[in-house]
């Protein structure tokens, strides 16, 4: 997909695809997960036609994520590398909060709130994949004892609730920082958006010409 | 059972031997926990196999399959010696002070009068001493060497603990634990009740088993008081009621016996059937069998029996041997000389010993019809189902008739449960596609012979063309009808004592008093008559009303002999009359006539100090610690081996097994010796499943899946045998190949200083039917029986067992 | 089973309102099973079968009596047989009729994520409602006894009723029925505490002296009850727990944890909610567009 001239490429398009199907996922198991947890949410199960097709669909929704997120994590591993930036960022992060970015350090492609939410959801996803498989009664009951189980079920419920709250935290983000969401909509930002936000990045980028994301390489061959 | 299955709930202690109650009759066995709960009874349990009766047991004591003779001597020993007998019942009321013949002897193993060669006793010395009237002489004071009861304790003087021990492997203080349980019942307020089943009758000393238990009730003054008695379970609904109307082939209804050939008019007939007193005064009421017999007579042949035709005695058939047991029949049929069988109810190929010969018998024949409910091994027995049941119908001539028949639930008739009551059952539904009624089946077969006899004449018609046969509907008789002609009628008005007519002519009689040998009578089974009289079908009454709460229920269907819950019932009472035990009465004199719950076994206004015996039907009047004649083996009990046996006979090498039982060469040719076949093997049931039948049922399948043997645990791991793992169950006469349960319930005993292995071999898997395949038990039994019933050997025989691998197709369905 | 009894819950899966009560003075019943009067002969077995017109399959010989070898969605009730040689050398047989406990506090209906799914009844039979159940096996691992199976045709969980039909129709469970011995009793929970002690004082003077009854607090007790011979060794009977509770993890999982993860989820999102109030959102400012844009041209325009 073409971007308007003057824009930069934030995500490709196979980024963004597998962006949204992870995303779609999530919520899928969010609303089907919260109704098997808690009884006043079990109305929820009524949007996958009822608590049997909820109880049936959820696992496999979860292996979608499961093979989507680490789709993610092949295309976005190369920029989450912690740095000592970050660690300056998370000091900073006050200021952060406050919108006030002149007292934050100068942020790469991603900053140290993304890359929390990119390795916590790295842990996360097959933590509750391999609990979930533990659980997943219909295949799997009978290679793990019930003390197992209940421990799985335990702890695949715990997992669940700090992914939704990153999940949150994601969400307000992207909602918070304007002009992120068409950043994995339409797969573009501004470059007063990247000076503003990601200024390590549109350095990078300007210094090799690219139109993003990923700076050009000293070979001189476009990467897209 | 001489007493009642509610009545067990009176006993104080309950002896479990020769049967295994609790798995066989669980619903019976709610008494014996009644017992228990209510009466703080101990509960004895003397078996092979810790079984499901053990585990509700306060005592259990192993016992070698083949010995409760030996046990069970070695009980009157004790009681003799510790004098825990109920003196002043013993004295009054058993033969324990009546003087043998002089020459009367016990030797070696053999009492007096064995004739090798015919394999059999001249058994005149098995007698009393009499005086010049014909009495037995007596000696009430039991000092008289020759009396009964010193006889008897020389008899048993032999069978020491160690000598219990050394031939059961019991070990001696579960013996003795058990010997003084026992004991404590010869209290005159106290009663043992002992429930005994196949486990004592299927031996080659089968009766004498029971005989050895009878002489213990005895002298405990147990037989006839309330939770005492000697009390067969039965094994199949109305297998009581078959003996009852005499389904052997030596009897007739109501325990009358067949004549032989040497018999060869009534007069010899009833010659050996006096039953003259043998002391003075005394009942002795087989003295009415002439009565009996002619009544009998007019119920077959109605007007065709007249005094002048000797009521049609020579229209019976007369036996020509010691009778056509079913042992006898395959023998007949292995060698062609019976080709043709009408097989009713009955599988032989699948209950009845050395199933080979059963097969080889069966495809000798011209012609196999069979009437049954379900489709039998027998109806299938030229079918090759595998290794199951290797036949190649190619070469079986036998022509197969298979009759489905209606069963139980689908028409209406009466059975007879163990504790002879008669019970009425009505029709809950219609049988399935084209099943009749045996009653049809046979009934049209007697109208196809009548038809060709009279067509044909042939050599011998009158006992067919005679048969009376006066039903309202003669193609499919009501059992309404047949009920009626069971009891009988009277052809003339009958009157009382005083002259007033108690039945008119062509009414049904109330008792078998009223039976004349005049021909004015009717009865087809004596002891059935009362159970439908005019005042209506006695077996249909369902009042449960019991007046003492001491389980006699009276106007709860009908019980022969009269309506009578416990037999010898006399005995409950002392010689006075008055209740031995007061808390449980069941009669007693109350200065005119004998009145309590039950009716009298006795006459109802004879008087105590008339001194009639309390055992009417003995021609003594009493209770028999010598069997007289009465018995093949002996007058005395005495232990004789299995026939296949992992042991000599150490008390008489000589005679190891029971001199008299028949065996047939071929059979005798099919046994093992403990050299191959190291193991003792004995059959039964599990409580899953009803002998062969229920294997046909899906919910008795899921509940006991498929064939196994029981082996204790030292064995199996002598023989590298795992639990559920496959072996190959080996016997001189065939091969199952099943899996094995390795348990603790099962332990090797020290026999005759050796270690002995039993192996348990449960009856129920066959080749038709919904549960798992098998081979069958009685692929592995010997063709032997008991010497007075024949009853077959299954309860002790030799077998070898090692370990195999699964058979294929199994392999493949466990992979 | 059809729900007979829906204005006669005292409690009700996966459910936060309080079930119609109105009959919550119903006495409590009980089923004694005195496994000292107990013969195994499987008609318990038998009865719940044919009353709930069950079928498994024709299994095989797996080297015990227990047959089918364990619980499955067509066998409710089991016997258990354990060979047991006690301290004087002499063999005891124990067999115990396993199946639903029917807890006062039951685990599985604690487990029960679906609403309605599982019931207790005003007389304290646990029951489970197969049209709710959604077949996740949560009851599964809320049971401390390992009672409730699945049926994978279905995917709904089944185990004894108590035959909560035939009871609320005024009989007794099949079971007690068709036990010829009278070693399964059903009556009141009072009436079976106390005949228990009549019998454990028989069992007492038989020389068993731990027999007791077993009625195990940790769940509140039971509704299905036994006399035991050695009541102090419970697991001696084929595994049956000694201390039965519902696991703390289990206790956890569906207790504390689940408001505070509510709480949580919803404080995340308000803390959200509230940033976007207080502090609004984050907007390029014009000159982020202009030093962007110098930046770019300092660096030549991209390609």
């Amino acid at each position: 997909m073409t971007h308007p001239k003057g824009t930069l490429r934030r995500n490709t398009t196979a980024a963004r695809i597998n962006h949204w199907i992870t995303g779609g996922c999530f919520v899928l198991l969010v609303l089907s997960g919260l109704a098997m947890f808690h009884p006043m949410l079990f109305w929820l199960s009524e949007l996958f036609g009822g608590g049997q097709w909820t109880r049936a669909i959820h696992p496999w929704i979860g292996i979608v994520l499961l093979v989507s997120y680490a789709g993610m994590i092949v295309q976005f591993w190369r920029d989450n590398h912690w740095s000592r930036q970050d660690a300056a960022w998370m000091r900073a992060i006050g200021s952060v909060l406050g919108n006030d970015e002149r007292a934050i350090p100068e942020v790469d492609r991603f900053n140290a709130g993304q890359k929390f939410v990119f390795w916590a959801m790295a842990l996360l996803v097959p933590a509750l994949f391999l609990t979930g498989i533990v659980i997943w009664d219909a295949y799997f009951s009978p290679y793990t004892t019930i003390e197992q189980q209940r421990l799985a079920a335990l702890i695949h419920s715990l997992l669940a609730v700090t992914a939704i709250v990153v999940w949150i935290v994601h969400v307000y983000a992207a909602l918070w920082v304007r002009g992120s969401v068409r950043a994995m909509t339409q797969g573009y930002v501004t470059p007063g958006w990247a000076w503003r936000h990601h200024r390590a990045w549109l350095r990078r980028l300007a210094a090799s010409g690219s139109e993003g994301p990923r700076p050009r390489v000293s070979t001189g061959r476009q990467r897209q | 059972m001489t007493n009642t299955w509610q009545d067990i709930k009176n006993a104080n202690v309950v002896l479990c031997m020769g049967g295994n109650a609790a798995e066989a009759h669980p619903c019976g066995f709610k008494w014996v926990i009644e017992a228990k709960i209510e009466n703080r009874a101990k509960v004895i349990v003397v078996d092979p196999r810790f079984t499901r009766t053990a585990s509700v047991a306060d005592v259990y004591a192993p016992i070698r399959p083949g010995t409760d003779i030996a046990f069970l001597s070695g009980v009157i020993r004790l009681l003799l010696e510790k004098g825990a007998i109920q003196r002043e019942y013993v004295r009054a009321y058993t033969n324990a002070g009546l003087i043998v013949r002089e020459d009367f002897g016990f030797e070696e193993g053999l009492f007096t009068g064995y004739d090798e060669q015919g394999g059999s006793y001249d058994k005149s010395s098995w007698h009393y001493e009499v005086d010049d009237q014909g009495y037995a002489k007596v000696d009430d004071t039991w000092q008289h060497p020759r009396c009964v009861i010193n006889l008897l304790r020389q008899h048993v003087d032999r069978y020491t603990p160690e000598m219990v021990s050394r031939i059961c492997g019991t070990p001696q203080d579960k013996y003795l634990e058990v010997c003084e349980l026992i004991a404590s019942t010869a209290a005159p307020d106290k009663a043992l009740t002992n429930l005994f089943a196949l486990g004592w009758a299927q031996h080659s000393v089968g009766s004498q088993n029971i005989r050895t238990m009878a002489i213990v009730q005895l002298l405990l003054g147990n037989i006839g008081v309330a939770g005492g008695g000697m009390n067969a379970l039965r094994g199949h609904s109305n297998i009581q009621g078959l003996t009852d109307v005499g389904l052997m082939s030596n009897l007739m209804p109501g325990y009358m016996t067949l004549p032989n050939d040497a018999e060869t008019n009534f007069e010899q007939y009833m010659q050996t059937r006096q039953y003259k007193p043998l002391r003075p005064g005394q009942t002795s009421y087989w003295q009415n069998y002439r009565s009996f017999f002619v009544s009998f007579q007019k119920a077959i042949y109605g007007d065709a029996a007249r005094a002048d035709n000797d009521w049609a005695y020579d229209w019976l058939p007369k036996l020509d041997n010691d009778g056509y047991d079913i042992l006898r029949a395959f023998e007949m049929m292995a060698k062609g000389e019976i080709n043709g069988y009408i097989c009713q109810g009955f599988n032989p190929l699948q209950s009845f010993p050395d199933r080979g010969k059963i097969r080889r018998a069966l495809g000798n024949l011209k012609f196999l019809v069979v009437m049954d409910p379900l489709d039998t091994e027998t109806s299938r027995f030229w079918q090759d189902f595998g290794p199951q049941n290797p036949s190649d119908p190619a070469k079986i001539q036998t022509e197969v008739f298979q009759l489905p028949t209606t069963c139980f639930a689908e028409e209406n008739g009466s059975l007879i449960n163990s504790a002879r009551w008669m019970q009425w059952h009505w029709k809950a539904t219609d049988g399935p596609g084209e099943a009749r009624s045996d009653i049809w089946i046979m009934t049209g077969i007697f109208h196809r012979m009548r038809e060709m006899y009279r067509k044909e004449g042939g050599a011998f018609p009158d006992p067919i063309l005679n048969l009376s046969w006066n039903y309202t509907d003669p193609i499919s008789p009501d059992p309404e009808e047949l009920a009626k002609d069971m009891n009988g009628y009277t052809f003339t008005d009958l009157n009382d004592a005083s002259g007033a007519v108690v039945l008119r002519a062509g009414q049904l009689l109330d008792n078998f008093g009223q039976l004349r040998d005049d021909g004015t009578t009717s009865s087809g089974c004596w002891i059935f008559t009362g159970c439908y009289t005019e005042k209506g079908n006695q077996m249909a009454r369902r009042d449960a009303s019991d007046p003492r709460e001491q389980g006699i229920a009276p106007n709860w269907g009908w019980a022969w002999p009269a309506n009578r819950r416990i037999m010898y019932n006399r005995a409950s009472a002392d010689p006075a009359g008055n209740p031995w035990n007061p808390a449980k009465p069941l009669i007693r004199w109350n200065g005119s006539h004998w009145v309590g719950i039950d009716v009298p076994d006795y006459g109802p206004t004879t008087k105590p100090s008339d001194g009639v015996g309390p055992f009417i039907m003995n021609t003594e009047g009493l209770g028999r610690l010598f069997a007289l004649d009465q018995m093949v083996e002996g007058p005395f009990p005495e232990h004789y081996e299995p026939f296949e046996s992992p042991v000599p006979n150490v008390l008489h090498p000589k005679v190891e097994s029971n001199p008299v039982a028949r065996v047939f060469a071929d059979d005798r040719a099919a046994f093992g010796t403990a050299s191959d076949f190291p193991y003792v093997a004995t059959t039964y049931r599990l409580t899953e499943h009803f002998h062969v039948w229920t294997k046909h049922g899906r919910m008795n399948s899921i509940l006991q899946p498929e064939e196994f043997v029981e082996i204790g645990e030292t064995l199996a791991k002598e023989k590298g045998i795992e639990q559920g793992g496959w072996v190959r169950l080996t016997s001189k006469r065939g091969v199952v190949v099943c899996k094995a349960y390795v348990t603790k319930r099962i332990r090797p005993l020290t026999v005759n200083g050796g270690s002995t292995h039993v192996i348990g071999v449960p009856i129920h898997w066959g080749f038709t039917g919904q549960a798992r395949k098998g081979y069958g038990a009685n692929t592995l039994t010997p063709s032997v029986g008991d010497a007075n019933s024949q009853t077959p050997e299954f309860k002790a025989f030799l077998v070898n067992i090692e370990k195999t691998r699964p058979p294929e197709p199994e392999n493949a369905a466990n992979a | 089973m059809p729900d007979l009894q829906s204005q006669d819950y005292i409690r009700r899966s996966a459910s936060t309102l309080t079930p119609p009560s109105i009959r919550n003075h119903e006495q409590e019943v009980a089923k004694l099973i005195d496994v000292s009067r107990c013969i195994g002969c499987k008609a318990c077995q038998s009865a719940c079968m044919e009353w709930n017109d069950l079928r498994s399959e024709v299994g095989r010989f797996q080297g015990s009596y227990d047959n089918p070898m364990d619980l499955d969605p067509s066998t409710w009730t089991l016997m258990r047989f354990t060979e047991w040689e006690n301290e004087q050398g002499n063999l005891e047989w124990l067999i115990r009729k396993d199946g639903c406990m029917h807890c006062e506090d039951p685990g599985c209906l604690k487990a029960c994520p679906a609403p309605g799914a599982i019931v207790q009844y005003a007389n304290g039979i646990v029951d489970f409602i197969s049209a709710n159940c959604i077949g996740c096996g949560y009851c599964i691992k809320g049971c401390p006894f390992d009672i409730p199976r699945i049926n994978p045709v279905d995917r709904k969980s089944y185990k004894c009723t108590l035959c909560s039909d035939r009871v609320t129709a005024g009989l007794e469970p099949a079971c007690v029925k068709a036990c010829p011995t009278g070693a399964i009793m059903f009556g009141t929970k009072t009436d079976m505490t106390r005949w228990a002690g009549e019998r454990i004082a028989d069992l007492n003077s038989r020389g068993f002296q731990n027999a007791g009854l077993y009625d195990p607090p940790g769940v509140g007790g039971t509704h299905v009850m036994y006399v035991l011979h050695h009541a102090d060794r419970p697991s001696l009977y084929a595994g049956l727990p000694d201390a039965p509770r519902i696991s703390p993890l289990v206790g956890a999982w569906k207790g504390l944890f689940k408001p505070l993860a509510l709480a949580g989820i919803a404080a995340a999102a308000l803390a959200g909610f509230f940033h976007w109030v207080v502090v609004g959102r984050n907007e390029v400012q014009p000159e982020d567009d202009a030093e962007a844009q110098r930046l770019m041209r300092d660096s030549g325009e991209p390609k």
